[in-house]
């Protein structure tokens, strides 16, 4: 005998995710999810991020690892509330799921934050596929990795709303083939916007920048 | 590599829909549809779920994986296809502008019971 079930496996994860959403939307917190691999200086960029925002908008970060508080610590010095996340007390997991991110969250005021940052776990896979709440998410690549890295993981290039290419500053002294990378990712996701950034030089950054307070205004608009 | 945890929660919507009547009947088979274009690898799902339904009412049962190919819509000429590669632009008039119809699928269809 069959039994029909019809049920989203992540059923559970998504809810949270909806509630997460609206309770981040009720005391207009903007909510970006960033993502890459291991080692693609997204802690940098967050850094760099921080330090052009506040205090005109007020941040606070939520960071993921596996193991230890060296990506917090480093946060930390920006100003901003800073809560870390270590996975290996949830199995080891390989991604930031919707019902930690709303335990993280409860640690700060969220009246007092414009702007929620979380620092996924370094996962070009897994933290594609967990809905957490956001507002938009952002991937980094950097170009010490392959240029077909968006082919190689097309969900996670798929399921972002921007990707920085980071760590420009190094081409000159890599064979790195810049039209290669940029047309994988238009193949992947045609119209989303790249920005070419050095989290080093700072070359690129303000772009970026001024796309995220746009997508910021943009939601407190919607309120 | 979260296969683990999605093995764990289709033992939890698999085993809440057993009928309270199939007492004494064993279930033999959870059936499931996952999209190409999620981060599940079938084998190492397989693996996880006959490790976490140990000592379960799915003891034994096995787990059909239904894989659904990714097609999409083309949102200017309306063309249909089959997404086979990373490339998400219309094969037939180059829009970007495409609607994915399935491939994002990660669902507990049915399951079977011995009679």
């Amino acid at each position: 005998m069959e039994i029909r079930v019809v049920r989203k496996v992540l059923d559970v994860n998504d809810t949270i995710a909806q509630q997460n959403r609206q309770q981040f939307k009720a005391q207009g917190v903007f909510v970006l999810n960033l993502m890459s691999s291991p080692g693609s200086g997204k802690t940098t960029v967050l850094e760099k991020t921080l330090s052009r925002l506040m205090p005109d908008i007020r941040c606070a970060v939520i960071v993921g690892d596996i193991c230890t508080s060296n990506d917090a610590d480093r946060l930390s010095k920006s100003g901003a509330p800073v809560v870390q996340v270590n996975t290996d007390e949830f199995g080891g997991d390989c991604h930031l799921a919707a019902h930690v991110i709303s335990k993280a969250a409860e640690n700060f005021d969220l009246e007092g934050i414009d702007l929620l940052i979380v620092e996924n776990i370094g996962n070009l896979v897994c933290p594609a596929e967990f809905d957490i709440g956001e507002d938009v998410r952002v991937v980094v690549l950097s170009v010490t990795e392959g240029e077909d890295k968006p082919a190689k993981y097309p969900l996670m290039f798929r399921e972002c709303d921007a990707a920085l290419l980071n760590k420009i500053d190094l081409l000159p002294y890599l064979d790195y083939d810049l039209g290669a990378a940029t047309g994988y990712l238009a193949q992947v996701h045609p119209g989303m916007p790249v920005f070419q950034i050095s989290s080093k030089t700072e070359e690129g950054l303000p772009a970026w920048i001024h796309w995220l307070c746009g997508r910021i205004k943009e939601k407190g608009k919607g309120q | 590599m979260h296969e683990m945890g999605i093995a764990m929660q289709i033992v939890k919507i698999a085993t809440a829909a057993i009928p309270n009547d199939a007492a004494g009947h064993p279930i033999t088979r959870v059936n499931i549809k996952v999209g190409k274009l999620t981060a599940i690898v079938p084998d190492s799902l397989r693996f996880c779920f006959d490790i976490v339904s140990q000592e379960t009412p799915l003891a034994g049962a096995s787990l059909a994986i239904e894989e659904v190919a990714v097609k999409a819509v083309c949102d200017d000429c309306q063309h249909q296809w089959t997404i086979a590669g990373p490339v998400f632009v219309c094969p037939l008039c180059e829009s970007p502008h495409i609607q994915l119809i399935s491939g994002r699928e990660l669902d507990v269809d049915s399951i079977e019971i011995a009679d």
